[in-house]
């Protein structure tokens, strides 16, 4: 089958996405231990994270390697919940905003 | 005359909804099996993206103060009280069972039956080792802190409910993932995929192994390093 014969890389592409992740974790775990707080907290918290899922999906589950019509098919969707997640955070502030004003 | 041609119109258009649906057309140009897996991958981030939202949802409304995670999950090491190093250790190993798996995949397609099935296996004792860790992990919270699904003494009665879910969700997914993984390494080792020519059955193995390895990735950033 085609695809089988597209999947074989050197096994040393697997060991240094490890060591990455490895990495980014390490750093991701430092941000706690040094106790960083606020924007700067919250954006290596996220940049470490989806560096760490893009390495993830794209090498150790082959999407780099994929037909376009798979990539488009798995990844499209899920940002939906991008939308689902802007749409909850101004939600909860409502919410914490009138229980502050009512129950305050 | 002109209803009929109408109707013979609306006929072959019905015909070709039927056709485009019902022909023999290939989407996913891959082994259905990875597809169906795809998809399933996709409904699962779904589920778990629901329960990160409903976290950061209560968490963000909450008047409460939220307990520190960092100060919750930390353990004490020869005297030093170092936080959040379980989670840290976790991390560690499920991120190396990815990368056992990773090599796996490429020594089915490799056709290196007794390698493949060891770092399969591998997988495994990692991934149980892994849910042994979680199993501590819960029991010092419900033993030692006090921590229930609906209510601790540290702060928002929310933090017991949304943690127990999450991970509890997520262990689910890696206990399932070891025995998927040891089904499927134990075929190995018999030749069965030798026999059929079907690695791919590896790969899809993997694909689910690495989701797992992925959804702990968020929840470990938005979960504990929050």
């Amino acid at each position: 089958m085609e695809n089988t014969a597209k999947q074989q890389h050197p096994i040393g592409v697997y060991l240094k996405i490890w060591l990455l992740l490895f990495v980014f974790s390490t750093l991701s775990y430092m941000v706690d231990y040094f106790e960083f707080q606020g924007l700067l907290r919250w954006s290596l918290i996220l940049i470490f994270m989806f560096a760490k899922a893009g390495l993830i999906v794209a090498v150790f589950m082959h999407m780099f390697w994929e037909r376009m019509a798979l990539i488009y098919a798995i990844l499209l969707p899920p940002l939906a919940l991008m939308v689902f997640v802007g749409i909850m955070s101004m939600e909860s502030d409502y919410t914490l905003l009138t229980r502050l004003t009512f129950f305050g | 005359m002109n209803v009929n041609a109408s109707a013979q119109d609306a006929e072959t258009r019905m015909a070709s909804l039927v056709n485009d649906w019902a022909d023999d057309k290939e989407a996913f140009r891959v082994p259905w099996g990875k597809a169906m897996m795809w998809i399933f991958l996709v409904s699962d981030t779904f589920i778990f993206g629901s329960f990160l939202i409903g976290y950061m949802t209560v968490r963000m409304s909450s008047t409460e103060p939220w307990p520190l995670a960092s100060e919750v999950f930390a353990l004490t090491i020869f005297g030093v009280e170092l936080p959040l190093i379980l989670i840290a250790i976790m991390t560690f190993i499920l991120i190396s069972s990815s990368g056992t798996m990773a090599m796996a995949v490429n020594y089915g397609y490799r056709r290196e039956r007794k390698k493949t099935a060891m770092l399969m296996l591998l997988t495994a004792v990692l991934g149980a080792s892994f849910v042994g860790m979680q199993a501590f992990e819960w029991t010092k919270l419900i033993v030692e802190e006090g921590i229930r699904p609906w209510g601790n003494p540290l702060g928002a009665a929310q933090f017991g409910a949304t943690f127990f879910m999450i991970t509890g969700f997520h262990g689910l997914h890696v206990s399932a993932g070891v025995i998927y993984l040891l089904v499927v390494a134990i075929r190995v080792l018999k030749g069965r995929y030798e026999q059929q020519g079907k690695y791919e059955i590896v790969e899809i193995a993997g694909l689910y192994w690495h989701f797992v390895d992925l959804v702990w990735v968020f929840i470990f950033a938005l979960f504990y390093l929050w």
